[in-house]
């Protein structure tokens, strides 16, 4: 258990990723293969057990601490995290760090709970507080409550588990997928070199546009000639990679997650494909050759299992901008033109794969009116790439810009405040504001994002001071503070009090110098929508 | 039977002594517990506050027309005698003790119980009505040994030397930085200070407080201590150009709310060493016991929690209220610094 909490605590505290990797190395190098095997486990996100209810472990955490239940809830506010909550109200601990090695820790204390009453468990508990610090008991927490995260990506682990055992990345990617069992034999065939389970399903790093005000001269300017540039819409929907290998589909977004099944439909069309391809694209909700709102596309994001019944509540398709790889054979070097006629001829007849449509383009100022247009035309702006140009790895800058229509605005009142989550736990970092409606302020938005630090901690203690309501997390404040509000689009929404709902939503400008009067109003905000509304 | 002293929209006001504690707006007399910029106010007509804080009161405040006192020493204000005495916050912090009548309230302005080098320590002064701060008034507030901690800030430092980085070490500049500056140990490397940091230690050393060297952190001190200096500056620095000339470096912040891992992670820093010049969830309690105090006053911080829970222990406790933070006229650089934690 020391050295599993030492490489959560380097984890914690670095800021890099090349120390967390640096962390993980140094544990999976040193770790006997018995403890990396359930290190491994939960660092991957893999729930060991049945989480015990957390009732029942404040109720604990209060008699051992000998607090009133109201205050350990009063501190969870505060520090965010109950699992660090309860590390912290119980009695200062005796003894130092445990030496008690993880898989013990894991099928001693842990696994067993599961199968006991709750006397036994409580006994088995409070034991286990006696023998852990504080970090280790923070840790405790976390593995019984089954929610252990640390700011550490499957990616990452396995990246350093690849440089621990000397393989291929993405052959360790693949290795660790689906179902594995934490043993120290498993652990063992993880590391070897050869494996005979390994395929290919991995996917081309993806190509990312950069905004155009980093363009040479701070816009289109820079770039020349319109003439030497190919124009298409920047859709606003997920970004995925399909590929196509034997036969078999994958589909990856661009978090290099596979969703695969929450896309069936796509995953179909693209088995009926003439030939093996992978296309670089974009998922969106979509009817009768235009996109719907992302709203739609979103509700079938928050399921775990599609079912079939959403399809036509939700259709969508795939529009398709790139092809990567064609019969096996990488074509990303090939020149833009080249890779669109190959990607013509791949999805031709295909309704689900719909290659991205060229738009004609003379010069700079005619783009320019496009991307002032977008929103009527649900998309976000224009993409400008290089003709003749191969498809590049990662953000390298030239290529490709992404154009994006200027941003609409609203300045209103903060309303109710609410703590966040993470890095923002116990502080109030997500702010409900509300535009004037007949002399009330009606709530339009939710945002969290667009102040500096120093700003969410004013903000914060301000909160703090001017509640005037509480309903559980959630605090009714004074309305004083004004907030310059940007977002991407606004939409009727029958959810909303205020029947508008707005997208990606985040505060601009804190306006210290506005008075709540000056706010804007519901009757402007649905002028707005019946602009640009969807 | 009336409280000696009371909540107002001014601050704290002792009616039958005629004046004020820590006023947030000009009062005719006004008694200073500390320079911090959230308890010393400018533009009152007179203060009074401890001999041992002079330097660092008038550092802060500029000209103004001041009176100061040893600890201890008594004076006779209107009907009512008082007294200051060690507060252990910061140098010449004080606790404000009133009597009147034979009865005693004693207000301890911000106050830690900790050993603290660069001041004297807090003295128990036992009262009848005792106003306390509770800032860290929650029970997960509870501090570590300062020494081991200071230990675990010179091995990080250690640390960074043999990997040829600097050190930052984020603390508020006034009290805090110095409390830091005692407890490194300079055999490791050199120290720079933030200009804000600077002014405020050299006020420190000339009222006879024992401090490492230090040099400004001026680009040339930069340049030639590089990979090895340990640079303490004020929060606000970080994330600011200026910190771009130290690089590499490994970055830490000294506060009680390091206490908690989302405030550390929040800060996006390094390090998080919980370092407090205020009092712990103990030490608040330890303190309310012991000077035997039949009424309980509590102010900034968890007011609601700490008032709560003495009433259930059967404690009669009331909040004084104190001032909108939101409404503080001060300016951000100085509310920054006005919150010392
Ligand atoms: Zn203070
Ligand atoms: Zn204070």
């Amino acid at each position: 258990m020391k050295r599993f909490t030492r490489l959560f605590l380097e984890l914690d505290a670095s800021t890099g990723t090349l120390d967390k990797v640096d962390a993980l190395k140094r544990y999976f190098r040193e770790a006997p293969p018995e403890d990396a095997a359930w290190a491994l486990a939960v660092l991957s996100g893999n729930k060991l057990m049945r989480a015990i209810n957390s009732r029942r472990l404040r109720q604990w955490a209060s008699e051992e601490s000998g607090l009133p239940p109201w205050l350990i809830s009063e501190c969870y506010g505060v520090v965010g995290d109950l699992s660090e909550t309860l590390a912290l109200v119980l009695p200062k601990p005796q003894a130092d760090a445990s030496d008690e090695p993880l898989h013990r820790v894991v099928t001693q204390r842990l696994l067993p709970l599961e199968h006991m009453s709750e006397s036994q468990q409580r006994a088995s508990v409070t034991d286990s507080w006696r023998q852990f610090n504080r970090d280790q008991r923070f840790l405790f927490h976390k593995l019984l409550s089954a929610t252990f995260r640390v700011g550490v990506s499957a990616k990452l682990v396995s990246r350093a588990l690849a440089e621990v055992a000397e393989i291929d990345p993405a052959v360790m990617a693949h290795r660790l997928m689906g179902a594995w069992r934490p043993t120290a034999d498993n652990y063992r065939a993880l590391l070897a070199s050869e494996n005979d389970a390994d395929r290919r399903n991995q996917p081309y790093p993806f190509y990312l546009a950069s905004p155009i005000a980093e363009a040479p001269d701070g816009g289109p300017a820079g770039l020349g000639d319109a003439d030497g540039w190919a124009f298409e819409w920047k859709w606003d929907g997920i970004r995925a990679q399909l590929i196509r290998r034997d036969g078999e589909v994958f589909i990856w977004s661009r978090g290099e997650e596979l969703v695969t099944h929450t896309f069936p439909e796509i995953a179909a069309a693209a088995g009926q494909l003439g030939r093996d391809v992978v296309l670089d694209g974009e998922v969106l909700a979509w009817e009768d050759g235009r996109p719907l709102p992302f709203s739609l596309l979103q509700r079938r994001l928050n399921r775990k299992r599609v079912e079939m019944s959403l399809f036509p509540e939700a259709p969508i398709a795939m529009v398709v901008y790139d092809l990567l790889e064609w019969e096996g054979r990488d074509v990303r070097g090939e020149a833009i033109e080249q890779r669109w006629a190959m990607l013509e001829e791949a999805t031709a007849g295909e309704t689900l794969l719909i290659p991205s449509e060229r738009v004609s383009v003379s010069n700079w100022d005619e783009a320019q009116s496009l991307v002032a247009g977008a929103r009527d035309r649900g998309v976000e702006g224009l993409m400008v790439k290089r003709l003749g140009s191969a498809y590049g790895v990662g953000r390298k800058r030239g290529d490709w810009w992404k154009w994006k229509v200027d941003p609409l605005s609203v300045d209103a009142v903060m309303v109710q405040a609410q703590t966040g989550s993470g890095k923002r736990a116990g502080l109030f970092t997500d702010y409900t504001f509300g535009v004037w409606d007949n002399g009330e302020l009606v709530p339009v938005a939710k945002a969290y994002s667009g102040l500096t630090h120093e700003e969410i901690e004013q903000v914060d203690r301000w909160v703090r001071n001017n509640t005037v309501q509480r309903h559980g997390p959630v605090r009714a404040v004074r309305p004083e503070l004004v907030f310059e509000l940007h977002f991407e689009a606004i939409a009727a929404s029958k959810r909303h009090k205020s029947g508008i709902a707005v997208r990606f939503p985040r505060m601009a400008r804190w306006r210290r110098d506005k008075p709540i009067q000056e706010a804007d109003t519901l009757e402007s905000m649905k002028a707005m929508l019946a602009r640009y509304g969807r | 039977m009336d409280d000696l002293i009371r909540a107002t929209d001014r601050g704290l006001y002792c009616e039958a002594g005629g004046f004020y504690i820590d006023p947030w707006r000009p009062v005719d007399r006004a008694v200073i517990t500390h320079a911090h910029a959230d308890h010393a106010r400018p533009g009152s007509k007179r203060y009074i506050a401890s001999r041992a804080g002079e330097r660092v009161l008038r550092h802060r405040l500029g000209d103004l027309s001041l009176e100061t006192f040893d600890y201890g020493e008594p004076l006779d204000m209107g009907k009512v005698k008082v007294s200051l005495h060690p507060a252990g916050h910061l140098l010449g912090s004080s606790q404000v003790r009133v009597e009147h009548d034979g009865r005693v309230c004693v207000v301890t302005g911000d106050y830690k119980t900790d050993a603290d080098p660069t001041c004297e320590p807090f003295e128990l002064v036992p009262c009848d009505h005792l106003i306390t701060e509770c800032t860290f008034g929650l029970p997960i507030y509870r501090w570590p040994d300062p020494q081991k901690l200071f230990d675990d800030i010179n091995a990080w430092w250690r640390g960074n030397v043999e990997a040829g980085k600097n050190s930052v070490i984020f603390a508020y500049a006034l009290g805090k930085a110095q409390r830091v500056l005692a407890g490194l140990d300079p055999s490791i490397g050199p120290i720079l200070a933030h200009g804000a940091v600077d002014g405020l230690t050299r006020a420190y050393r000339e009222s006879g407080v024992d401090l490492p060297p230090t040099r400004h952190a001026s680009a040339e001190a930069v340049k030639e201590t590089k990979g090895s200096a340990m640079v303490i500056a004020p929060p606000s620095a970080n994330g600011t150009a200026w910190m771009k000339k130290l690089r590499p470096c490994s970055t830490a912040m000294a506060s009680g709310w390091m206490a908690v891992r989302g405030r550390r992670r929040f800060r996006s820093v390094d390090r998080g060493f919980v370092l407090s010049d205020h009092a712990d969830w103990d030490g608040l309690h330890q303190t309310i016991r012991d000077t035997g105090a039949k009424r309980i006053g509590v102010t900034h911080g968890y007011v609601d929690a700490m008032s709560r829970f003495l009433n259930e222990q059967g404690v009669e406790t009331h909040v004084v209220p104190t001032r909108f933070e939101g409404e503080s006229d001060a300016s951000d650089a100085e509310r920054q610094e006005s919150e010392p934690q």
